[in-house]
């Protein structure tokens, strides 16, 4: 595979650019310099101007920009005609998305366009024999697969939170504004609107610390108790198969292989004794604690800190100290 | 109304993985074989809105190389009309998949196409959206919520911290997220009737898989953890303690904090 150039989608919501998409141009940047060739970024969105200045802050030398007002929301059709124009004028031999929301909904329909696949949620992009590869989490994480493309366009997804954002100093980007002819059809899977649900939480897949709550609570009314802690860390919350089927939280809270898989920097599990399904969906996590009164639960096999003990003795303790450690 | 309900046999979710003598693949020997849990909310969503249109057919379609038509006999249990199994050789990847999958449906009346958000074996997240695309059909994907009427579908997707609200015309393609509906378990009735059902086996070809596999390994291993403290029986003290050691490894070991 020649080593063309790389191109990376950004991503913009109501808040700015998503923290996903900066790892994925500082990525991209990295794998650019490896390749000994230059990154592109796309951004697509009503006002492109802001995002473009922060995708070149990290490292795009070159970034196109799709405006139309109906680009505010999200549409599907639209954004990948936009990443496939981007694709043909950088003439980019891989493109990386983020395995966001956005991303693991555009990337396929970008590489069906291109006729190709995605190596959907990657942990690792590396370059071998010129070839650009990626090592990606399968089973939820019960095993890891190496992948390559026979021919370019190569398209992979990146999983967030795994891949390190830097600014990088290789000074500002050319923009060039791509022109695009959008027809109604462009917008046939187009979001109508966005209503928030987690007002003022943090999302699990999204957030650095996150604090679950296993079978171990012993009811809903317990669960207080986590999300205390949770507080008290910065954290997202998340739970358990097993409290998700009784009905004591609902099911976006759910970590494991039938719910969100998550990586944060912080992963403290209290109360779950780590099934085979519940440990795929968190085993990538940085650093484990474990809080559980059977020193033989298998989550003690994961943790890189582990404490014995009753979390309902344990916890409110714990939520003190953590005030105290982080100085509020 | 006709539904297309495109389904993956996966092994269970509490199936231990161990990898094939290829180093590529895992080995099948020992997999209890399912339903891919994300398809069960498809099916049942067809089910539901083929029963309250009062007619109409749902249609189960599975890429299957190996043509096995044990999990195809449950979807048919659970109360779909008929399953339609493409067999081909060789390893699929996410496009060829959709690719077998959009022909196939090329030939099908249909108003919904419907799909698991993703298959939880290779969680590629992909087959629903490029199918939607070489169909040049709307589609929206991980959807909680569905209604239909005068043509058209309103969907619920999930993203993070909240939800998309999609409008679509009817044909389109949707795939399911849990919080949609309740599967039913298959009757007993269901199970009996599964078996007279039209289940056709149809020999496919797709276009070489872009995407190959070099190797398969186990997820890297963590380095080995420690307990920080027994707490069992100790007092508040004692606890506190542990709590502040706990803390202290955070930020100066671990330096997370």
């Amino acid at each position: 595979m020649s080593a063309g150039p790389v191109l990376v989608f950004v991503e913009v919501r109501a808040d700015g650019v998503k923290r996903a998409s900066l790892e994925a141009i500082s990525e991209g940047a990295r794998l650019a310099r490896t390749l000994g060739t230059t990154c592109a970024a796309i951004v697509v969105a009503a006002d492109p101007s802001g995002a473009a200045g922060q995708a070149a802050e990290f490292g795009a030398s070159l970034v196109y920009t799709a405006a139309d007002a109906r680009l505010k929301n999200y549409a599907p059709e639209a954004y990948a005609k936009a990443v496939v124009a981007a694709r043909a004028a950088s003439k980019a031999d891989t493109l990386l998305f983020s395995a966001t929301s956005m991303g693991k909904d555009l990337s396929p329909t970008v590489a069906a366009l291109l006729r190709t696949s995605v190596a959907a949620d990657c942990v690792e992009i590396k370059v071998e024999g010129g070839r650009v590869k990626g090592r990606r989490p399968v089973y939820a994480g019960k095993a890891t697969i190496l992948v390559s493309f026979a021919t370019p366009p190569a398209v992979f997804s990146l999983r967030p939170n795994v891949f390190r954002a830097e600014k990088s100093a290789t000074g500002p980007a050319r923009i060039e504004k791509l022109a695009l002819d959008l027809s109604d059809a462009d917008f046939r899977s187009a979001a109508r609107e966005i209503v928030a649900t987690l007002k003022g939480k943090i999302e699990l897949t999204e957030a650095a610390t996150i604090v679950s709550g296993g079978r171990g609570f012993k009811g809903p009314e317990n669960f207080h108790l986590r999300d205390k802690l949770a507080e008290a860390l910065g954290a997202a919350v998340g739970t358990s198969r097993a409290v998700v089927d009784a009905g004591w939280r609902p099911y976006p809270e759910q970590v494991g292989q039938t719910g969100k898989t998550v990586s944060p920097t912080l992963y403290v599990a209290a109360g779950i004794s780590g099934a085979i399904q519940h440990l795929a969906g968190m085993s990538s996590s940085k650093v484990i604690v474990a809080i559980n009164n059977d020193p033989e639960a298998p989550i003690f096999k994961l943790a890189t800190y582990g404490l014995v003990g009753d979390l309902f003795e344990v916890l409110p303790i714990l939520t003190e100290e953590a005030k105290q450690a982080l100085g509020k | 109304m006709d539904f297309v309900v495109c389904v993956k046999r996966t092994p269970d979710t509490t199936t231990r993985i161990k990898l094939g003598a290829d180093g590529k693949d895992v080995d099948p020997q020992g997999i209890e074989w399912v339903i891919n849990p994300y398809d069960e909310f498809a099916i049942e969503e067809a089910l539901k809105l083929r029963d309250k249109a009062g007619s109409g057919t749902v249609t189960a379609v599975s890429v299957d190389p190996e043509a096995n038509s044990t999990v195809m006999r449950k979807v048919l249990a659970m109360g779909v009309d008929q399953g339609v199994i493409l067999q081909g050789g060789g390893n699929y990847d996410g496009f060829s998949t959709a690719y077998l999958l959009a022909e196939a449906l090329r030939g099908m009346k249909f108003d919904l196409a419907l799909f698991g958000k993703q298959a939880i074996d290779d969680d590629g997240t992909q087959v629903p959206s490029m199918v939607a695309a070489l169909l040049g059909i709307p589609r929206v994907n991980v959807v909680t919520k569905l209604e239909l009427g005068d043509g058209k579908a309103v969907a619920r997707r999930q993203i993070e911290g909240g939800e998309e609200v999609v409008e679509l015309k009817l044909p389109c393609v949707i795939s399911c997220q849990r919080g949609l509906n309740e599967p039913r378990y298959p009757s007993l009735k269901g199970i009996m009737a599964a078996k007279k059902k039209p289940l056709d086996v149809k020999k496919v070809s797709a276009p070489a898989a872009p995407l190959a596999v070099e190797k398969m390994e186990p997820p890297p291993a963590r380095p080995s953890g420690r307990i920080v403290a027994d707490l069992r029986g100790k007092s508040k003290e004692e606890i506190r303690a542990a709590c502040r050691e706990l803390f202290r490894l955070l930020k100066e070991e671990a330096k997370v904090l």
